[in-house]
C-alpha cells in the first residue's frame, strides 16, 4: 500500500512514531549501559586522583599512564588512606568523597549555600599528601583536575583534563610535559595562598625556576592556561583553612 | 559473480579521487580545520565518521519511501544524532579511553555537512547496497584527506607523529632540532588546514586537468 506521504496528518504521526522509537532505543541503550559507564567513570576518578599523587605507570619520557583498570580499586584503597568531606567548619569521613561533583559543589557556592568539599589524603613513600579536586572553565568549556600538595604546600604531581579544548593548544593541560612542570613549584608566596600561574614569556622553558608560582605557558593556548591558573587558585583558597592546619612551612 | 559490479565500485573510488567531498565538493571543511592538528583526532573522527555515513545511508534508504517531505531534513539530522549517541554511549561503555578522545568531535560529527548532503543526494533515491557503499566511499574520501592534513599539520606543528616525537626533542635540542630546525607553530593553528587543503587542491587539479573548472 501507496502511503501519501504530503499529507499533514501522516507528517504528524510519522514525527511522533519517530520520536518515540529514537527516545525509546535511546533509553533502552541509556539504561544498559548505565552501570558500565558509571564503573568506568568511578574507575577513571580513582586513576586521576593516583596520577596527580604519583601513583602511575609513567616511564622516563613518554605519555600519561594511569594505574591500569583492573588494579584501580586495590590501589586506591591501598594509597588513599583517608577521604574526607569538608563542610563548614566540620570535617567528615566519607569512603565515597571520590564522586563528589566539585561542578554542583561550585554552584552551591554561588547560591550561597555550603558547599561539600572533598579532600584526600594519600601516602607515599611514608610521606602524607593532600589531594585537592579541581573545576574551572577553559577556552571552550569545563577543565578540572587534581592537586597534590605536601605538608609544605610544595606540588607533588597535578592531573589536568578537559571537556572540549582546542585539539593541539588548549587540549595539550592533560599532557605530561604540561602536567610535569607543576611538580616541584609551591603554591605559597610568603604567607599567603598564590596558586600557580600559567605564565607567557617568563623565559623559563625547562621550569628550572620553582619558587616563582609559575609554569610555561602552552604556545596558541592562553586563554586555556589562564583558565588553568584561575582553577588552581580558586580551589586552593577553597580549601586554606584546612590548609592552614597542616601547614609546617 | 564479482562482489561489486564496476558500477557499484566506483561509489567507493570516486569519493577517494576525482569527486573528494572535500577537495572536489568542498564539503566538510569546517571539521577539516578544526580536528586536524593532530593525526589521532584525523583518524578517531574518519573512523566515527566511517561509521555514521555507512549506517546512516542505510537507514535513510531504508525509510526512503515513507519520509514525509515536510520534514525530511529534520529526520536526517535525528539519525545522525541518534547514531552519534549510539556510538558514543557504546564507546564509553565498552572502550573508555577512546571515547573521551571522540566525545570532543561528537557534535562537529553531527553537523558535518557531507552526512547530511549523501543523505539528501543520494540514500533517499537508492537502495541499500548502494547507499552503504556511497556512504562508505564518501567518509573514506574525507577520512583520507583529513589524515593527510593531520599528518601534515602535527609533523610541521609539533614534530609529532600520534604524540610520539619523530624529529627529536625540540627542548633538548637532538635529532633535527639539533640543525637549527624549529617547530612550525603556525601549522597548529586552523588557518593552516586551510592551506594545506588548498595545496592538496592545488595538487589533485594539476594531476588532472579536467577538474578544472572553465572561469
Amino acid at each position: 500500500m501507496a502511503f501519501n506521504t504530503d499529507k499533514n496528518l501522516y507528517t504528524v504521526i510519522f514525527a511522533a512514531m519517530m520520536v518515540v522509537v529514537v527516545g525509546s532505543l535511546l533509553a533502552f541503550m541509556a539504561s544498559s549501559l548505565e552501570s558500565r559507564i558509571k564503573e568506568n567513570e568511578r574507575f577513571e576518578k580513582q586513576q586521576n586522583i593516583l596520577y596527580a599523587m604519583g601513583v602511575n605507570e609513567n616511564v622516563d619520557k613518554g605519555g600519561v599512564e594511569f594505574v591500569p583498570t583492573d588494579i584501580v580499586e586495590g590501589e586506591f584503597e591501598k594509597y588513599i588512606v583517608d577521604q574526607l568531606v569538608i563542610k563548614g567548619d566540620s570535617i567528615l569521613e566519607d569512603n565515597e568523597a571520590y564522586l563528589i561533583d566539585m561542578k554542583r559543589q561550585l554552584a552551591r557556592i554561588s547560591k550561597g549555600e555550603t558547599p561539600r568539599l572533598p579532600l584526600f589524603v594519600g601516602e607515599k613513600d611514608g610521606e602524607q599528601l593532600y589531594i585537592i579536586p579541581m573545576y574551572g572553565k577553559g577556552l571552550w568549556d569545563a577543565i578540572w583536575g587534581f592537586i597534590a600538595l605536601d605538608k609544605n604546600m610544595v606540588v607533588q604531581g597535578v592531573f589536568f583534563d578537559h571537556k572540549g579544548e582546542t585539539p593541539g593548544l588548549g587540549a595539550n593541560i592533560n599532557q605530561r610535559y604540561f602536567m610535569d612542570d607543576f611538580t616541584g613549584e609551591t603554591i605559597m608566596q610568603d604567607t599567603r595562598y598564590a596558586g600557580i600561574s600559567v605564565a607567557k614569556g617568563n623565559n623559563d622553558p625547562l621550569n628550572e625556576r620553582k619558587d616563582d608560582n609559575k609554569v610555561d605557558a602552552l604556545a596558541g593556548a592562553t586563554i586555556t592556561g589562564d583558565g588553568v591558573s584561575a582553577m588552581i587558585k580558586q580551589s586552593v583558597d577553597l580549601y586554606k583553612d584546612y590548609l592552614d592546619g597542616i601547614r609546617e612551612n | 559473480m564479482a562482489l561489486l559490479t564496476k558500477k557499484d565500485a566506483n561509489l567507493i573510488i570516486d569519493p577517494l579521487t576525482d569527486n573528494n567531498p572535500i577537495t572536489i565538493q568542498v564539503l566538510g571543511i569546517c571539521s577539516a580545520l578544526a580536528i586536524t592538528a593532530e593525526l589521532k583526532a584525523s583518524v578517531v573522527m574518519a573512523i566515527a565518521v566511517i561509521f555514521v555515513m555507512g549506517v546512516g545511508n542505510v537507514v535513510i534508504s531504508l525509510m526512503r519511501n515513507i519520509i514525509p517531505a515536510k520534514i525530511k531534513i529534520i529526520v536526517q539530522l535525528i539519525v545522525v544524532a541518534t547514531l552519534v549517541i549510539v556510538v558514543d554511549q557504546v564507546l564509553k561503555a565498552f572502550a573508555y579511553e577512546l571515547s573521551k578522545t571522540l566525545s570532543v568531535f561528537v557534535g562537529l560529527i553531527i553537523t558535518n555537512c557531507i552526512i547530511m548532503g549523501r543523505f539528501e543526494a543520494f540514500a533517499l533515491g537508492n537502495g541499500l547496497w548502494r547507499s552503504f557503499l556511497d556512504g562508505i566511499g564518501n567518509a573514506l574520501g574525507y577520512g583520507v584527506i583529513l589524515v593527510i592534513v593531520g599528518f601534515i599539520r602535527e609533523l610541521l606543528g609539533s614534530g609529532t607523529l600520534f604524540g610520539y616525537p619523530v624529529l627529536g626533542d625540540p627542548i633538548a635540542k637532538t635529532g633535527l632540532y639539533a640543525t637549527g630546525y624549529e617547530n612550525n607553530g603556525f601549522m597548529i593553528i586552523p588557518p593552516a588546514a586551510l592551506i594545506v587543503v588548498g595545496i592538496i587542491i592545488w595538487v589533485q587539479r594539476t594531476q588532472n586537468p579536467a577538474l578544472v573548472e572553465e572561469g
